[in-house]
């Protein structure tokens, strides 16, 4: 629950959190040290240098810090938890489903468990989706088409192997799909953060919801374009949302692109944490208001009423929450300060 | 594990004239996403000239996992620039801590092409349908800062799009981002074939007709969105490098900070470059 400077209570869903594992005894070879570096440059270069974090702490915090950063010190009611893989680059994965659950299972209110799969893995990848709906009963599905497997360098949605998963997740009733457009190798010599993909499974899966994580950067113009288009296509604010402290007018600008182009009702928060914390992104989120310039020029406005819906009321309705009901259990058991 | 061996200093004599006109001819590569030069990005780290003068030209990008295709196309483009001096024997390309370093270096100083490189990852074509995609952009958010820049000097729409090759060739703009663009956009028309007698229409959409009153707001609306892009990923791989170098800023001669930085200065710095350890600003 964040409480404004005003006393109001706003109903906060982190829609993209992680709970990995990139320690250097996790790490498989260079590619799962890059891969962490890369995550851990994100975090010092956007954060307010006193939430920048020591790098052996980024590497692998504990599930009381991970429960303290979202629910104590941080503002979320229910945090989203993705799953990613990467067993080319990690022992035991980064952040998969069972090191998820484990803590969520604790705090069942709090999370949500989102699953992955791997298309090119085939008929494994649809046993494991059976698999993920019994065994966790997940609603959605983290999708990273960057993802290494053996002499594959990643994958596009529109795969016909994907498809194949995408018809399942629709029988069983798993219906988010949040993609992570991160850089593919595959094909080499085509763009490799292209964001058309989404435009076919958009269209061939009108069932389905498309959150689009980082909201198609850096490819913001050809995501605008597609989402347009689709109406079951989002955008989730992460690594956006964070230029909201070193470069405010940026952040405008995309979040007025955003509110032109995919409207307040499809715009996602999400602190991606742990490579950012919460707690500052929705304080300064909240203190935000557009410049004069910026507003009139795409003729949109981000007022009270439309951060609410970004901040939670959104993603509430993508995953079924009764949010009055959900309050109510939150207040009924307060919050546990883990012992250390 | 610390971070701090990853720093860096630049070493790039710009007070040495040979490094000096390779310093130039780099500038003319431009980031194919970004469409501003490798140099104002601070992707050159080092640039060696050898007895022989053959060059070597040092550079790294914001994150181990950039796309291969784009570093291979400036790796590409650096080498191509520098063999253009005359008095260049040999030009190489070194790019530093990328997944495919090896591979971009191998192919791109011996000359092989990006398919043969890449013979197992890529397809049978080349890059030039990515070439061509991003000089679109370049193209839009070049023409948007000078029709803004128009506009917000209160001409109308019917002058601005009435206005000639020559006519904008003799503007003068006072503020940085269109006096910089204006150059940068008449070489591209020039190149497009969009405009090429004094009294052709300068500015055209670009299949090449001339842009009208009608439909103007519309058409800006799609340029902003294109250089909203570019600019934030500007930003984002500015700080990214940042970050991943921890480049320190000359912080008024403190001697501290240069006495932490030369116990971690690679090797090269002691055949007598200046160092110069250069601002990344933060805007």
């Amino acid at each position: 629950m964040y409480k404004t400077p005003e006393g109001k209570e706003i109903f906060v869903v982190d829609g993209h959190t992680h709970f990995w594992d990139g320690s250097p005894e996790n790490q498989s070879n260079i590619h799962g040290k890059q891969f962490i570096d890369c995550f851990y440059a994100y975090h010092s270069a956007l954060s307010p240098p006193e939430e920048v974090w020591e790098k052996s702490q980024f590497e692998k915090y504990t599930e009381n810090q991970l429960y303290n950063d979202l629910f104590v010190d941080g503002p979320d009611d229910v945090a989203i938890v993705q799953s990613t893989y990467l067993r080319d680059f990690y022992k035991n994965g980064f952040n998969t489903i069972e090191r998820n659950a484990k803590v969520a299972e604790k705090y069942p209110d709090r999370f949500i468990v989102n699953g992955a799969f791997d298309p090119r893995d085939g008929n494994k990848a649809l046993e494991y989706i059976h698999y993920m709906k019994e065994t966790f009963d997940i609603q959605g599905v983290k999708l990273y088409t960057a993802e290494w497997n053996g002499k594959s360098k990643g994958w596009a949605l529109n795969d016909p192997k994907a498809y194949k998963c995408f018809e399942l997740c629709e029988k069983l009733g798993i219906r988010n799909m949040h993609v992570h457009k991160g850089p593919t190798i595959i094909p080499l010599n085509k763009d490799a953060f292209d964001v058309h993909d989404v435009d076919h499974a958009a269209t061939d899966f009108q069932n389905l919801n498309w959150v689009i994580e980082h909201c198609g950067l850096p490819r913001l113009d050809d995501f605008c374009w597609i989402a347009v288009q689709e109406t079951n296509v989002y955008a989730g604010l992460a690594v956006a949302l964070p230029f909201i402290h070193s470069r405010p007018r940026y952040f405008a600008e995309i979040i007025s692109e955003l509110l032109f182009w995919v409207g307040e009702d499809k715009i996602l928060f999400g602190s991606d944490y742990a490579i950012w914390t919460p707690q500052w992104l929705v304080e300064k989120l909240w203190a935000f208001e557009l410049p004069e310039d910026i507003k009139q020029q795409a003729g949109v406005d981000l007022t009270p009423e439309i951060k609410e819906k970004i901040l939670g009321l959104n993603a509430a309705e993508l995953y079924n929450i009764d949010v009055e009901e959900r309050k109510a259990t939150l207040a009924s058991s307060p919050i546990m300060i883990a012992a250390e | 594990m610390s971070t701090q061996q990853e720093i860096r200093v630049f070493e790039v004599d710009l007070g040495n004239p040979k490094v000096r006109a390779v310093w130039a001819q780099i500038g003319k590569v431009c980031d194919p996403e970004l469409d501003e030069p490798v140099t104002d990005m601070h992707f050159i780290e080092r640039v060696d000239i050898d007895s022989d003068d053959h060059v070597t030209v040092s550079f790294r990008l914001p994150t181990y996992w950039c796309s291969a295709n784009f570093a291979f196309l400036m790796a590409n483009d650096i080498r191509v620039h520098v063999e253009h001096l005359d008095w260049v024997a040999r030009a190489s390309v070194q790019l530093e801590d990328h997944m495919f370093s090896e591979q971009v270096n191998t192919g791109v100083n011996t000359g092989l092409s990006f398919q043969k490189t890449f013979a197992d990852l890529a397809p049978d074509q080349g890059l030039d349908e990515i070439r061509e995609k991003f000089r679109e952009k370049a193209f839009k958010r070049r023409q948007e800062v000078l029709l803004l820049a128009l506009r917000n000097s209160g001409w109308s729409d019917s002058r601005i799009t009435a206005l000639t090759l020559e006519q904008l060739a003799a503007l003068r703009f006072d503020e940085d981002e269109p006096a910089k663009q204006k150059p940068r956009y008449l070489a591209l028309v020039g190149e497009l074939g969009f405009a090429s007698a004094p009294d052709d229409r300068i500015f055209t959409d670009y299949e090449g007709s001339p842009l009208a009153v009608t439909g103007l707001e519309d058409y800006l609306k799609d340029l902003r969105s294109v250089r909203i892009n570019m600019e934030f990923n500007g930003a984002l791989c500015r700080g990214l490098l940042n970050a991943r170098y921890k480049e320190l800023e000359p912080s008024d001669g403190e001697p501290t900070l240069i006495d932490f930085i030369l116990d971690k200065v690679p090797p090269a710095a002691s055949r007598g470059h200046t160092k110069n350890t250069r601002q990344i600003s933060s805007d």
